[in-house]
């Protein structure tokens, strides 16, 4: 069995995992991360979106072995020091959800699309989120949620807290915390 | 003293008690829940539409890696019942047994055969592949049409029809109004079967407690699902205790009494632990019920000034393999609502429901109210064509005016409110009608690729399910009352217990403004418990746009008894006359004096310490309420869409989309637009995207969300939504219900404009979805003169496999430009 060592929302994990255990599950079953759920078994639906180092990728097309070396963030580990991530609040404040499935997975996705582009235009966030599907909202709050989340970000120079050193697999929030991670190849995860 | 709230707190944008564990991840989906020694369920599914099954071998299951134990059908087959179907609609109606795990037949793909309980998810799957079953394919039954034909192969042998039922309506003198009508219009339409899709997957958790049971489940009517698990396993209803946690949205899917919760109860039962099955997505696309699919013939009769003397409406309606909970129903929902909002002399209906060997059909939302506005909106929308007549005109010489209100329509129904002049008048303004009417007109004179098409729908439908009396004289099971408590907590806050379990609306919020008001507490004082039946024992649950109109009133009721009861012992407390207390903002003041007030919150501490109580008064404020309606609601509005149609590719794009809906009184106007909001997306997925299509073996091929076109937010344009507020009259809220207007008003909306855009071409008809293919074939198949859609409006469109593709011969632009 691969061993793996990974940081999930700041927390350094050492453990065994099956070779065929997908991340979503690694995150779930093993870690009781279960913020991030599963839509579906395609990688449609975006449902388990998770940022690695800073990227998002869907965590059930990840092998766990291959998160091995990296950096995780769920939806579990965006607040710090009992604030929400901007994203989260302005989901909030805009009703961008209504039943929350798809919730954690679209404020992740929304958080790599602002780091790409931080002013985006509604036919850009469209765009850029369309790997993750709701089916209640109808998107149009989320859409909202988004270009309220960027001005937002904007206007009080948010740094992308989330974005990890390229290859080092080390948050830079998580920098001076404990000894880094050794590098690790990426697994063409995110 | 109480902090009393400045201003009511209905009609306010309150911002969403549930967010904050939603968008922080701190949910409870039954996925989540883990019970020590939890067992893990994968169930083998058959591969075939319609088969007998000779043999099951599930031993060598057995000795795979991590696994517990393996069952076949026939280990089940002397306590799992038979699932339940709770509307039978006819004396008549022939209910199939339903066993949870096939014992004998399996009557469509995805029916669980067998079934492995493992230390693990993974290890239970793995194992499936160690079953041995023996199938003996038999014919399956695919075509409606086919289906009820003389010498037809049956999906029930030992019924010896196809034929579920018929169920008919009839009003007026429908003949008369037909042979003495100017025009008479007659159409086919096709309601394609959808997969309702909500984003959390079914699952449902089992845990044995002595010779009780906890089952949780991703489910939206707990309550319902405890009658019926009792019902069908004889395990007795007290010793069953079930639980919808966090719930992933339903849309009507998960209105449902499934095979798999019956089975996970019968195998914790079993196994004395606790059981757990979550379907993987395909699996739950082949399993859990579809929605809509019906072949429609409808004609209406009108005189030449668009009057409208007559409708008839015979329905074909595929119930799929069996009848589940409210399968029957769905079809005789709509029954009701072909009308719709228009007033006329005869009306005819009949439905005939139909078992095919499919995956089986059932609530979807709108339920049977999206199916009959779709084709009274289109079929009004080919008479004004007819007649020569601007679409609205029609609409608004055949409506009920907002001075007949109440009217009581030719499908009995009394519609107690509405103003349809008010909503329109809105809509048109912020449509800009006139203006897209110059538009189209100047891009059909240049013969432009790119059309542009105008929708109309002008719907309501009725909700607030329900009468519980008018359910019973329809056959329905059960009753539509609604439950609700309120407790007074000694330190003065509250909680108020549904029995309408929510999964997404938004309950816990809309609630807590209703008792914010009522008592004048704090909106933050107030906690909303539900969805667990220990904790909120009695309640219909959550469906039928019916949870803030019945629920919401049984809130209303209950908070009335708390006042009254909290009355009794202010008056002891000020020692005043009861009769001379006042009630306002949370305080209980003596009429025409300036003696202090007692605020609820304090009488409640009185009440709890119970140290001077007057004679006779129990030391306690709580109280409840079931609230039975004695009519529907009617919600209302007026759609308008403008698409823009490229004629040479068949792409439809969604210019802009204008939703004025009345729905009454409204508690939390974020909710509702929020509401309207994603009932437009799956209307309109219904006209342009989505389409659950099955090969001709029966097999599902959109079995996956790849397939299955569920539409992305690039999919869809932004709405303009806006509200006319005509209050019902039927309840003390003044509301009507949202969840399901904008999924019933918008499908028809869509694909009148597409039609519209096409109609100088000769097209009158495009089947849904209006995918760029049925688009161009539509084009192609009137441009070349005989269509099956333009030229014969009652039989069906060719099938999408008939020619060649698209772009295989280019449209001929001049050809329809000169129409």
């Amino acid at each position: 069995m691969p061993h793996i060592r990974v940081t999930v929302d700041g927390v350094r994990y050492d453990d065994q995992v099956e070779a065929r255990q997908l991340l979503t599950h690694y995150l779930r079953e093993r870690l009781g991360k279960v913020g991030t759920p599963i839509g579906c078994d395609t990688s449609n639906c975006g449902a388990c979106t998770v940022l690695m180092d800073g990227l998002s990728a869907k965590s059930c097309s990840v092998l766990a072995a291959q998160a091995d070396g990296h950096d995780v963030t769920t939806v579990e580990g965006l607040a710090s020091d009992g604030e929400w991530h901007p994203v989260q609040r302005s989901f909030h404040e805009n009703h961008a959800l209504q039943c929350g499935y798809c919730t954690p997975g679209m404020i992740i996705a929304t958080i790599d699309l602002l780091r790409e582009n931080p002013d985006p235009s509604d036919e850009e966030i469209r765009e850029g989120l369309e790997g993750n599907l709701c089916r209640c909202t109808g998107y149009a709050n989320i859409v909202r949620a988004v270009r309220d989340a960027a001005a937002q970000m904007r206007a009080s120079g948010t740094a992308p807290r989330f974005v990890s050193e390229p290859g080092t697999g080390v948050p830079r929030q998580a920098a001076g915390e404990g000894e880094p991670l050794r590098p690790a190849a990426r697994g063409g995860a995110a | 003293m109480t902090m009393t709230p400045d201003a009511p707190q209905l009609g306010q944008a309150r911002l969403r008690k549930e967010d904050a564990r939603l968008i922080t991840g701190q949910t409870t989906w039954t996925d989540n829940i883990q019970q020590v020694g939890t067992l893990h369920v994968a169930f083998l599914r058959s591969p075939f539409a319609h088969a007998r099954i000779t043999n099951v071998d599930v031993s060598a299951a057995r000795e795979q890696p991590g696994v517990v134990a393996a069952f076949t059908g026939a280990d089940f087959a002397g306590e799992q019942g038979s699932l339940p179907c709770a509307w039978p609609v006819t004396d008549d109606i022939v209910v199939p047994d339903h066993p949870p795990m096939a014992v004998e037949e399996v009557r469509y793909v995805g029916e669980a055969v067998a079934c492995v309980v493992a230390r693990d998810a993974y290890a239970a799957a793995d194992a499936l592949e160690a079953i041995e079953v023996d199938f003996d394919p038999m014919p399956v039954v695919l075509d409606m049409e086919e289906a009820v034909a003389e010498g037809a192969d049956l999906v029930h042998a030992s019924a010896g029809t196809n034929k579920s039922f018929t169920w008919p309506f009839s009003a007026g003198d429908v003949e008369g109004a037909f042979s003495g009508a100017d025009v008479v219009v007659t159409r086919r339409y096709r309601q394609q079967r959808l997969i309702p899709a909500a984003m959390e997957p079914r699952a449902v958790v089992c845990r044995p407690d002595g010779d009780a049971f906890t089952l949780w489940s991703a489910t939206q009517i707990p309550h319902v699902l405890r009658v019926m698990l009792a019902m069908t396993t004889g395990i007795p209803e007290h010793k069953l205790r079930v639980i919808a946690p966090d719930v992933g949205g339903g849309f009507g899917s998960k209105l449902q009494v499934t095979a798999e919760e019956v089975l996970a109860l019968l195998l914790a039962k079993r196994l004395g632990k606790p059981v757990k099955w979550t379907e993987s997505r395909s699996e739950g696309f082949q399993t859990t019920h579809h929605g809509r699919d019906q072949i429609q013939d409808v004609s209406i009769a009108a005189d030449s000034d668009g009057r409208i003397r007559g409708l008839k409406v015979d329905l074909l309606a595929d119930m799929g393999a069996y009848l589940m909970l409210v399968t029957p129903g769905v079809p005789i929902l709509g029954a009701f609502m072909f009308p719709a909002i228009y007033k006329m002399d005869a009306y005819s209906f009949s439905c005939t429901g139909v078992f095919t060997t499919k995956t089986p059909t059932d609530a979807y939302r709108g339920a049977g109210r999206p199916e009959a506005t779709y084709a009274i909106e289109r079929i009004m929308t080919e008479l004004a064509h007819e007649l020569n007549m601007d679409p609205m005109e029609l609409r608004r010489r055949n409506w009920i005016a907002r001075e007949e209100f109440p009217y009581t329509t030719i499908a009995g129904l009394t519609y107690d409110s509405g103003d349809y002049e008010a909503a329109t008048d809105r809509a048109m303004e912020l449509f800009g009608y006139d203006g897209l009417r110059a538009e189209q007109r100047a891009r059909r004179d240049r013969g432009d690729t790119v059309q542009l098409g105008i929708g109309i729908s002008t719907f309501t439908e009725m909700c607030g399910l329900a009468p519980s009396r008018v359910l019973g004289s329809l056959s329905y099971g059960a009753g539509g009352w609604e439950h609700a408590s309120v407790r007074m907590l000694p330190t003065g806050k509250v909680e108020v217990v549904t029995g309408s379990t929510p999964h997404g609306q938004g309950h816990e919020t809309a609630w807590s403004q209703i008792v914010a008001d009522r008592l004048g507490v704090p909106f933050e004082d107030v906690q909303v418990l539900h969805g667990d039946t220990q904790v909120a024992p009695k309640g219909m649950d959550t469906y039928g746009s019916r949870s803030l109109v019945v629920g919401g009133t049984a809130v209303v009721e209950a908070c009335d008894r708390v006042v009254d009861k909290a009355r009794r012992i202010a008056a002891h407390m000020l020692e005043a006359a009861e009769g001379d207390m006042e009630f306002s903002g949370g305080a209980f003041t003596v009429r025409g004096t300036s003696q202090p007030a007692a605020t609820i919150q304090e009488v409640a501490l009185a009440a709890f310490a119970a140290h001077s109580l007057p004679d006779g008064v129990e030391p306690s404020l709580d109280a409840d309420s079931t609230f039975d309606p004695e009519n529907f609601s009617y919600p209302h509005g007026t759609h308008l869409c403008a698409v823009e149609v490229d004629t040479a590719t068949g792409a439809v794009r969604i210019r802009s989309y204008v939703a004025v809906d009345d729905v009454g009184a409204v508690v939390n106007p974020l909710i509702v637009e929020g509401q309207v909001h994603g009932g437009l997306a799956q209307g309109i997925a219904q006209a342009l995207y989505e389409e659950a299509v099955h090969d001709a073996d029966g097999n599902l091929v959109t079995s996956t969300m790849a397939d299955y076109l569920l539409p992305s937010a690039a999919d869809l344009p932004d709405f303009t939504t806006d509200r006319t507020e005509t209050p019902a009259t039927t309840n003390p809220l003044g509301v009507k219900g949202v969840g399901e207007a904008g999924t019933i008003a918008s499908t028809p909306a869509v694909v009148n404009a597409v039609v519209d855009a096409l109609r100088p071409f000769g097209v009158h008809d495009v089947r849904m979805p209006c995918t760029p293919e049925r688009v161009w074939r539509a084009l192609s198949e009137a441009g070349s003169g005989g269509g099956a859609v333009a030229g014969s409006p009652t039989s069906l469109p060719a099938d999408s496999r008939a020619s060649a593709p698209p772009g295989a011969s280019a449209y001929d632009e001049d050809e329809g430009g000169a129409q």
